[in-house]
């Protein structure tokens, strides 16, 4: 019963804060994206906060990580810093076109944004929306705006900004375009963007977001990504979440498939207190594909907690989810996979998989891999596994001179590296491993410049 | 051929449900409606001592305080539990002494089910406890096993003369907080089985319960109790009819298990309630919390369950793995056909060392029907090497009906091995292909393939009741490939 | 080298070798033959230290150590070296990175630097050839797709790299085809030294015609049951195991 009153007590301190900052939210976003608030709003206090021991919510703990003593930034000055000077990407050989968000605005250029030869536009979502409404407009919330979870309403209410990539049809982007997520403050924080991702019909584009926190403060961010992947389009998505352990990250996203588009979204979870990624994903258009992929290394306290839904919408698609995770302290963690697959989605090619590591009594895993099928011609199966190291393996290793502790590492490396395998940018690929790698070993894993020597 | 397989597909949804006849009969009934007189007066029909009456009440004053189950994928129109009638029995002489007292009419019905109760005619190796609508009606070879130790008898029975033994093991497994049926059940259930296996007995006969409503606007409330003791071993065979009338009928049922020292106790089900007519009208709601727990170390629970009647099913067959080195076992087909909806699997918690589960479940889905397993597997902290596997099949038989999965994996011990598989399939056409030109019909192709697929968990079953099982997949299902 | 005394072992309370003697000297090759079920496979793996037995009594000495107490990588860095009847399949791990680790740990056992990246592909390109293993077999993840041949040979090229005091290879032979077979038994023959020994463990002699053993031992439910030169091998080739049984019968 406490729980019911918590979630009243803090959608009301929401609603409140709306109701307080619309006029310096919206002087200080974009007309277009203002239009949707109230709409949004009211879809916040109709649905409230996701109540822990609900299905979708089953076991993660959203009222703890939003807290009603955080600061929320919705005017112009978002920040003194020179961020450049204080952050630079450390990941060796990799070349990509660096886009910046800070605290969940776009940073940098003076707002204006990139226009690339080849014709892919990329920047700040609300300076997009006035610069190209046609484009924004045809996708803007178009496929989030149907959700029922009450925190993706309070994104679209409150996001004032975000990133836009646009890459035009047939158009093959040469760089992977890299996001790179920040959140640095004096005191703690909350933040809220929205990004929109476009790949038109044949176009080609390699994205990484890396999320980072900078400062030693409770971080809480409540992200949406809406991507669309154009007819015959191709995306290679790789999120790198590794902000510092009191940082909470909630992210939606929201991915339309069109016929023969193939997308591929990992999400590396490396560092974080709290993490939940909601992943949903509309086969839209015969023969699209899929590909969602999860890796997430936890110790400590940290939460980490995976829900993917993939809509077979169309017939003769293909989806294949991959989560993997190893578990070390008193972490835990969730695995929520679902597969619907429409009455006429014949011909459906679905799988499914979700393998853990416990390395300790204390930690705690709960994997729900789901199928929920109304076609009969479908090649569908999920398989979930909870356990120790090979025992064979590691004997066979052992046997070879290699360390106990050495072997074990060897084998949690090539668990990981499955998932790790399917990023396409070579240079992050080799600095994802790394970082892997010394994750399980226990080393500082954050890239260098992060100041931060949390627990 | 794709009109021939429509043609039989016609022929077999058509197929009228066997047991669907009513025996006309007088019955002695409380009128429609719940509340704490109605439990009161049960409880003085059936002439119970007074703790089960204070049990009734504090699980109907329970029961006030809680909502329907949403959490299932099931369609369950809203029941309106004033309109049921909780107590209806066929009226009977005094008490019976011998099957000359038994009704002709009631004699008749269970000869029609197939459950001969006359002692010429008793199936050899199974003894019998019949119960119709809120009574048991006949057990056979209870005094043979009494003079094992072993009791065997109906729970009204077993109530009044092992009050000790109730009173120490009801409501142990399943108390009747544990959910909205649950406590339904417990304070109204009419009758039931009862079943007691002392120390170091071996039962030599399978035990079974067989479930027959008959009276229209009833609900069937029955509880069956087993407790094995240290070493003791007994195979319990439960089955179930109901006649075709167009509006549903609720079945709420528990069965609870007690396996103490390397105790064994098998469990079986062949549930053929009445599914309902081919537009979905009428048939059973069967809503039934049923649980066993592993109590003492190194024992067994294991249970095999063939669903295929039920307009709703809701159905949860479970362990509880509390002694070290216990095995819980759970090997399920389930048909759902025309509008029937299933939502059912079970749930194994592991609590103690190196236990172990296995579950099968074998979905078959055809008409517009849905059929879904839900099953969680719990390892709890100090459940060392304790480990799971589990299979969830799916066959979906034509393109209008729906097969869904949903295991809950939870563990949280490092020496845990957990593992789910399944998968979802059809009948191919390339397989009936290549049994018609072995000569064998398209009917009789989707049986065999059918039986083939669900034979994993008829095995299972005991001799008795597999061939039923089987004709039963046959009559349920043939034809459905589209 | 190698002494074993009085070695009983057993699994779950089956009692699988019943007293085992067995001395092997620097500079031997020692057969051990037997029938499907004789223990054969369970020595080898109670050597290298598979802890899922039961030693119930007896020793075993390594270079005048107690192997027994040791752990499967000490004794690996000792020099002790098995070729698995079922080589396991690692997926992920690449051969490289597996190989390196093992020789690396073994240097830096007996205090030597470990091998430079160029080194180490020097010498893993020396003894590829050795064992005539395919180079793309190399770059993927260990004994990963490998067929049964591949992983045999696999074997070999790993102990070829490792070079050990004493390798025991535990039916290596089996499931070859003669090419393989000529191959396996190449690599064994080229390792040979004063210094270091091996025990081969089979079920046929005919691998026996390519590695000319000193000693033949049979082995027979869980006992050495005879032991002679390799005239023994071809004797047995001859009279087959029931020959064996029957001499077990008499005594």
């Amino acid at each position: 019963m406490n729980t019911i009153t918590k979630a009243t007590t803090l959608k009301d301190h929401f609603l409140n804060l709306f109701r307080e900052n619309a006029g310096v939210i919206s002087a200080n976003s974009a007309p277009f994206l203002n239009r949707f608030r109230e709409d949004a709003i009211a879809r916040v206090e109709q649905a409230g906060f996701p109540v822990k021991g609900s299905e979708d919510y089953r076991y993660a703990d959203i009222e703890s990580v939003f807290r009603n003593d955080l600061h929320h930034i919705f005017g112009p000055r978002n920040i003194d810093l020179n961020v450049r000077e204080i952050f630079h990407c450390d990941v060796p050989d990799l070349e990509t076109s660096l886009l910046l968000l800070v605290n969940g605005r776009y940073y940098g250029n003076g707002k204006q944004l990139n226009k690339f030869p080849d014709g892919i536009i990329a920047g700040s979502l609300a300076r997009a929306s006035v610069e190209y409404p046609e484009i924004v407009r045809k996708h803007y919330n178009s496929y989030a705006g149907k959700s029922k979870d009450g925190l993706v309403s309070l994104n679209t209410a409150f996001a004032q900004d975000g990133i836009f990539i646009y890459v035009p049809e047939g158009v093959k982007a040469d760089k992977p375009l890299q996001i790179v997520n920040i959140m640095i403050s004096d005191n703690d924080l909350m933040a809220q963007h929205r990004n929109l991702f476009i790949a038109e019909k044949g176009a080609e584009v390699k994205i990484v977001i890396c999320d980072h926190s900078l400062s030693a403060h409770r971080f809480l961010t409540n992200s949406v990504n809406e991507v669309y992947t154009g007819e015959d389009a191709l995306i290679n998505l790789t999120r790198i979440q590794n902000e510092h352990n009191g940082a909470s990250q909630i992210t939606h996203s929201y991915s339309h498939q069109e016929a023969r588009s193939n997308l591929t979204a990992s999400t590396i979870s490396l560092h974080g207190g709290f993490i939940r990624n909601n992943v949903f994903v509309t086969l839209n258009g015969e023969h699209a594909e899929n590909h969602s992929l999860g890796l997430y290394l936890s110790d400590k306290g940290q939460y980490i907690d995976n829900f993917v839904f993939i809509d077979h919408a169309s017939p003769n698609c293909f989806s294949n989810q991959l989560y993997k995770g190893v578990l070390d302290d008193f972490a835990s963690g969730s695995f929520n996979g679902r597969i619907l697959v429409r009455r006429d989605a014949q011909k459906t090619n679905a799988f499914q998989s979700n393998n853990n590591i416990l390395l300790t009594d204390d930690a705690k895993m709960y994997s729900r891999p789901q199928l929920e099928i109304y076609a009969d011609d479908v090649k569908c199966s999920h398989g979930s596994t909870m356990g120790q190291l090979d025992d064979n393996a590691l004997f066979y290793l052992r046997s070879r001179g290699i360390e106990y502790k050495e072997a074990r590492l060897l084998l949690m490396f090539a668990f990981a590296h499955e998932v790790i395998q399917n990023i396409k940018v070579e240079a992050l690929r080799d600095r994802i491993d790394d970082l892997v790698n010394k994750r399980l070993r226990g080393e500082l894993s954050r890239c260098n410049n992060c100041a931060m020597q949390c627990g | 051929m794709q009109n021939e397989q429509d043609q039989i597909l016609n022929d077999v949804t058509t197929g009228e449900y066997k047991y669907g006849f009513y025996t006309d009969i007088e019955q002695d009934t409380i009128g429609r409606g719940l509340s704490e007189d109605v439990i009161r007066q049960i409880s003085q029909i059936k002439k119970e001592p007074e703790f089960m009456l204070e049990f009734r009440l504090r699980a109907y004053r329970h029961w006030l305080t809680m909502k329907m189950p949403e959490w299932a994928h099931l369609n369950i129109p809203a029941i309106d539990y004033q309109d049921l009638t909780y107590y209806s029995a066929p009226r009977q002489k005094a008490r019976l002494n011998s099957l000359d007292e038994v009704d002709p009419e009631l004699l008749d019905t269970f000869n029609k089910l197939g459950i001969p109760l006359e002692e010429q005619k008793q199936l050899s190796g199974v003894a019998v406890d019949a119960v119709m609508d809120s009574v048991s009606v006949k057990t056979t070879f209870r005094e043979n096993l009494a003079e094992l130790g072993i009791i065997f008898c109906s729970f009204s029975d077993a109530v009044k003369e092992y009050p000790d033994l109730v009173r120490k093991y009801m409501g142990s497994v399943v108390p009747y907080t544990d959910n909205y049926f649950a406590a339904l059940n417990s304070a109204v259930f009419s009758d039931g089985s009862f079943c007691y296996i002392p120390k170091g007995v071996r039962c030599p006969m399978e035990l079974s319960t067989y479930f027959r409503i008959n009276a229209a606007n009833s609900g069937q409330f029955e509880r069956t109790l087993i407790v094995a003791e240290d070493n003791s071993y007994v195979s319990y065979m439960e089955g179930c009819t109901a006649p075709m009338r167009d509006e549903n009928q609720l079945h709420a049922a528990i069965v609870e298990i007690i396996a103490m020292e390397s105790a064994e106790v098998k469990y079986a089900t062949v549930q053929n309630w009445y599914p309902g007519n081919k537009e979905g009208k009428g048939g059973i709601y069967n809503f039934v919390t049923k649980r066993g727990i592993c109590k003492g170390d190194n024992s067994k629970i294991s249970w095999t369950q063939v669903e295929t009647g039920s307009a709703i099913t809701w159905k949860y067959p479970s362990c509880i793995l509390k002694g070290n080195n216990t095995t819980g076992e759970f090997y399920s087909v389930a048909v759902t056909n025309n509008h029937q909806q299933a939502d059912t699997g079970t749930k194994m918690i592991h609590i103690g060392k190196n236990s172990k589960s296995i579950i099968v479940s074998k979905g078959i889905s055809s008409g517009v029907s849905n059929n879904s397993y839900r099953g969680l597997v719990k390892v709890l902290r100090g459940a060392d090497n304790a480990r799971n596997f589990s299979q969830c099949d799916s066959l979906l038989l034509g393109d209008k009906c729906g097969a869904h999965t949903f295991p809950y994996i939870e563990s949280g011990n490092q020496t845990a091995i957990i593992e789910h598989e399944a998968t979802t399939s059809r009948i191919g056409e390339d397989q009936i292909f290549y049994c018609n030109q072995r000569g064998i019909n398209t009917e009789d192709a989707i049986g065999l393939i059918v039986n083939g697929y669900a034979k994993e968990v008829l095995n299972k079953l005991p001799m008795e009741f597999a061939v039923e099982a089987q004709k039963l997949l046959q009559i349920s299902l043939e034809g459905s490939v589209g | 080298m190698l002494v074993i005394k009085d070695l009983k072992v057993s699994i779950d309370g089956l009692e699988i070798l019943k007293g085992i003697d067995l001395e092997v000297k620097a500079g031997e090759v020692h057969a051990i033959m037997g029938p499907n079920g004789s223990g054969k496979s369970t020595l080898a793996s109670i050597l290298a230290g598979r802890d899922i037995f039961n030693v119930d009594s007896g020793s075993v000495t390594f270079n005048g150590e107690d192997l027994l107490e040791k752990s499967p990588e000490e004794r690996a860095k000792d020099g002790l070296f098995l070729g698995f009847q079922y080589p396991i399949e690692i997926p992920g791990v690449s051969m490289v990175n597996f190989l390196k680790t093992a020789i690396n740990e073994m240097r830096k056992h007996r205090g030597q630097q470990p091998l430079s990246a160029s080194e180490f592909l020097k010498k893993m390109r020396e003894k590829k050839d050795l064992v005539e293993i395919d180079s793309s077999l190399t770059s993927r993840s260990v004994n990963e797709g490998f067929s049964g041949g591949e992983k045999k040979k696999n074997e070999i090229f790993q102990m070829a790299m490792l070079e050990p005091k004493l390798a025991i290879l535990d039916e290596t032979d089996s499931g070859l085809d003669i090419d393989a077979l000529k191959v396996v038994a190449k690599g064994v023959n080229n390792l040979k030294s004063p210094d270091n020994a091996t025990i081969v463990i089979t079920h046929y002699q005919r691998l026996l015609d390519y590695i000319i053993p000193d000693y033949v031992h049979v082995l027979y439910k869980g006992r050495i049951v005879r032991s002679g030169g390799k005239e023994l091998a071809l004797m047995l080739e001859e009279k087959g195991y029931d020959w064996v049984r029957n001499e077990e019968v008499k005594l």
